[in-house]
C-alpha cells in the first residue's frame, strides 16, 4: 500500500479512536482525554517553534496563561459566549507576544530560552499580584462559556469542541508550514546564515511565526479555563513550559501531531506514577532520557515506521522534518 | 561612466588594537572577475563580512551600484543582487537540492509572508530550480536531501543557490575549497561560464584559478591591499612576493609555471 494512504489510515483510525472516548461511558476517561486534547494543542505550538523555526522557547506558557486569565476574568464579568471570549484570549496573547517576541528574538540560543523564561516569570508575577482575581489562589469561573449559545457544561460537548478545533488548528498549522511562509521558517531552522545570505529578513519571519503560536497557545489557554473552570498562576508557571517542552521532545518535534501524542504519553505517566509517589519526575525523568538516547525519531516517528507510513521524499519536497532538538 | 558594481571606499575595521581592515577601497567593475588573494590571516574573512554587513566598519562606505549600502542589513543586500558562497559549505540540509535552490528562487519575491497554499508544488519555485540543477549538472541530485550529497555536489548547490537570486554580483569565498581533482576542473569550467555573465569577486587560494579567471587581482596583507592590478603585475610585484613567501608555495609554483 501506498505510505500516503497508510498515513491516511492512521490519521483517520486515530481520530477515530479520539471520537470514541467518550463511548466509553466513563466521565473521568472524557475529562482526561479533553485534557491530553488541549495540552497537545499548547504542545503543537511550541513545535511550531521547536521544530520549524528552530527556536526552544521556554516561556509558551506565559500565553497560555494570558489567554487562560482573558477567559477567566470575562467569563466572571458575564462575558461568557466563547465566540466573542476565546478569540478575545487569542487576542491578548498575540499582544503578550508582539512585545516578548520583539525583544527576545534579538537573541539567540541559550539566551532565547533564558529571556522567554524572565518574561514568562514576570507574566506569573503580574498574575499573582492580582488581588481581585485571587491572587496566588487563583479563581473559579462559575461556569464553561457558552458556545453560540450552546452550552459547554456536558463534559462529552466539551469534549469534541475541543476536538474539532484540535483537528482545525492541526489542519491549519499544517497548511501553514508546508506554505513558502513554512519554507521560510524551516530555513530559518538549518540554516539563518544562508537564509539572510539569500535575501529573507530572518527577524520578521521568525517574529510572525512567534505570534501564530502564541495565538495557537492562547486558545489552549482559554480551553484550559473552561475545562477546569478555574484559572491561577499555576497554569503561567516555568514548569509548564518545561512540561510543554518536554512533551514535544517525546512525541517528535517538527510533526505537529507528534507533540499531542507526546502530551498523551506524559499525562498518563503523570496519571498512572503520581497514584504511587509524588516524586513521579524521578521516574519519568529516564524515560525522556530514553528517548533521546535511542528513539531518534521519537514517539510519532517510531509509530509511522511501525506502520510503514514513515516519510520518504516526494520530488521537490524538504525533507522529513526534524526536530531542532536534535 | 556607470559605477562599478561594488565599491568599497576606505574601509576601517579594528579588533581592539587589532587593525583587521585598514583603509580598504576596492572596487569590481560591472562584467569583471576581481580577485581577492592573501595568506592566512590577511582579514579576507572580516572583509566580506562587511561586504556583506554581517559586520559593521568602524568608518568608510560600502557602494553597491553606485548605491550606499553600508547600513543596510544582508537580506537587504542580497535583495539588490548581492550574492554568496561561504568559505565553509552553507545550504539548508533537511531540504532537498531542489528544495534549497526553490528557496533561493522565492527569496527573490517581494515578500513570502503566503501561509496557504503549498510551495512544494509551485512551479513558479521549482521549474526556475530544475533549470539551475540542470546547468550545474546536478540534475540527477534533484530529490536528494541536501544533508546527504557530496562536498563537491554541495559546493555546486551553493552556486546554484546563489544564482536562484538574480544576482548582479557573486561573491565567492573560496568555491575551489576542499575539492577534488576532477571537482575542480568542474568548478572551473563553471566558474569559466560565469565570468563576463556576472560580475565577481573571487576569493581563493588556488592561484592556477585566480590567475587564469582574474581580469584583475588585489593582494590583502595584514588588513592593507598592498597591491592590485592584472597578474602580470601582481606576478611581479616584490611586496608581493615577499608576503608569500614561506607562506604559500602554490603561488611561487603558479610563477613558475607562469
Amino acid at each position: 500500500m501506498p505510505r500516503l494512504n497508510r498515513r491516511a489510515l492512521l490519521y483517520l483510525a486515530l481520530l477515530l479512536m479520539a471520537l470514541a472516548v467518550p463511548l466509553y461511558g466513563n466521565v473521568y476517561y472524557t475529562r482526561f482525554a479533553t485534557q491530553i486534547a488541549i495540552y497537545g494543542m499548547a504542545a503543537l505550538s511550541v513545535d511550531l517553534l521547536l521544530g520549524y523555526v528552530g527556536l526552544i522557547t521556554f516561556g509558551q506558557a506565559a500565553f497560555v496563561g494570558v489567554g487562560a486569565y482573558v477567559t477567566g476574568m470575562l467569563t466572571v464579568a458575564g462575558i461568557d459566549d466563547a465566540l466573542i471570549v476565546w478569540p478575545a484570549a487569542m487576542l491578548v496573547a498575540v499582544a503578550f507576544a508582539l512585545v516578548i517576541g520583539a525583544l527576545s528574538l534579538r537573541t539567540e540560543g541559550f539566551q532565547f530560552i533564558m529571556v522567554t523564561l524572565a518574561f514568562a516569570q514576570m507574566v506569573y508575577y503580574i498574575a499573582q499580584s492580582l488581588r481581585s482575581y485571587g491572587g496566588d489562589n487563583g479563581f473559579t469561573l462559575g461556569g464553561r462559556d457558552a458556545l453560540a449559545g450552546m452550552s459547554l457544561a456536558n463534559h462529552t460537548v466539551f469534549y469534541y469542541v475541543v476536538l474539532a478545533l484540535l483537528v482545525a488548528v492541526m489542519a491549519i498549522a499544517f497548511r501553514v508550514v508546508g506554505s513558502e511562509f513554512g519554507m521560510v521558517i524551516r530555513g530559518r531552522r538549518d540554516n539563518e546564515r544562508r537564509l539572510a545570505a539569500i535575501g529573507f529578513p530572518p527577524f520578521a519571519y521568525k517574529y510572525a511565526a512567534f505570534l501564530i503560536a502564541a495565538a495557537i497557545a492562547g486558545l489552549s489557554g482559554a480551553l484550559m479555563a473552561n475545562h477546569s473552570s478555574f484559572v491561577s498562576p499555576a497554569i503561567l508557571s516555568w514548569q509548564v513550559s518545561g512540561q510543554l517542552l518536554a512533551m514535544v521532545i517525546l512525541g517528535s518535534p517538527g510533526t505537529l501531531i507528534g507533540p499531542v501524542f507526546g502530551a498523551a504519553i506524559y499525562l498518563v505517566f503523570q496519571q498512572v506514577l503520581s497514584d504511587y509517589t509524588d516524586h513521579w519526575m524521578i521516574f519519568f525523568g529516564p524515560l525522556l532520557v530514553a528517548r533521546v538516547l535511542f528513539i531518534k525519531e521519537g514517539v510519532w516517528g517510531l509509530l509511522l515506521r511501525a506502520c510503514g507510513a514513515h516519510e520518504v521524499p516526494a520530488p521537490g519536497a524538504v525533507a522529513p522534518d526534524r526536530g531542532a532538538a536534535e | 561612466m556607470s559605477p562599478p558594481m561594488l565599491a568599497t571606499e576606505r574601509l576601517h575595521k579594528s579588533f581592539g588594537a587589532l587593525k583587521v581592515t585598514d583603509d580598504v577601497s576596492l572596487s569590481v567593475e560591472a562584467g569583471e572577475v576581481h580577485a581577492l588573494i592573501g595568506p592566512n590571516g590577511a582579514g579576507k574573512t572580516t572583509l566580506i563580512g562587511q561586504i556583506t554587513g554581517e559586520i559593521m566598519p568602524d568608518s568608510g562606505r560600502v557602494r553597491f551600484a553606485g548605491r550606499d549600502i553600508t547600513a543596510l542589513a544582508t537580506a537587504e543586500r542580497a535583495r539588490l543582487g548581492l550574492a554568496r558562497s561561504f568559505q565553509i559549505t552553507s545550504i539548508f540540509p533537511s531540504f532537498t537540492a531542489e528544495g534549497n535552490v526553490a528557496l533561493a528562487v522565492q527569496a527573490t519575491e517581494r515578500h513570502s509572508f503566503r501561509f496557504w497554499r503549498p510551495a512544494a508544488s509551485m512551479a513558479r519555485l521549482h521549474d526556475p530550480a530544475r533549470q539551475l540543477l540542470r546547468e550545474l549538472g546536478l540534475a540527477a541530485r534533484a530529490d536528494t536531501i541536501a544533508a546527504g550529497m557530496a562536498h563537491g555536489e554541495h559546493r555546486q548547490l551553493e552556486i546554484a543557490m546563489a544564482l536562484a537570486t538574480a544576482p548582479r554580483l557573486l561573491l565567492l569565498d573560496e568555491p575551489m575549497a576542499g575539492l577534488g581533482n576532477e571537482e575542480s576542473q568542474a568548478m572551473l569550467a563553471l566558474l569559466a561560464r560565469l565570468k563576463g555573465q556576472y560580475s565577481i569577486l573571487l576569493i581563493e587560494h588556488d592561484m592556477d584559478v585566480v590567475f587564469s579567471l582574474a581580469d584583475r587581482i588585489s593582494v590583502l596583507v595584514n588588513g592593507r591591499i598592498i597591491a592590485s592590478g592584472g597578474a602580470e603585475t601582481i606576478r611581479n610585484d616584490p611586496q608581493v612576493r615577499i608576503a608569500y613567501l614561506g607562506e604559500d608555495d602554490e603561488f611561487g609554483e603558479a610563477h613558475a609555471q607562469g
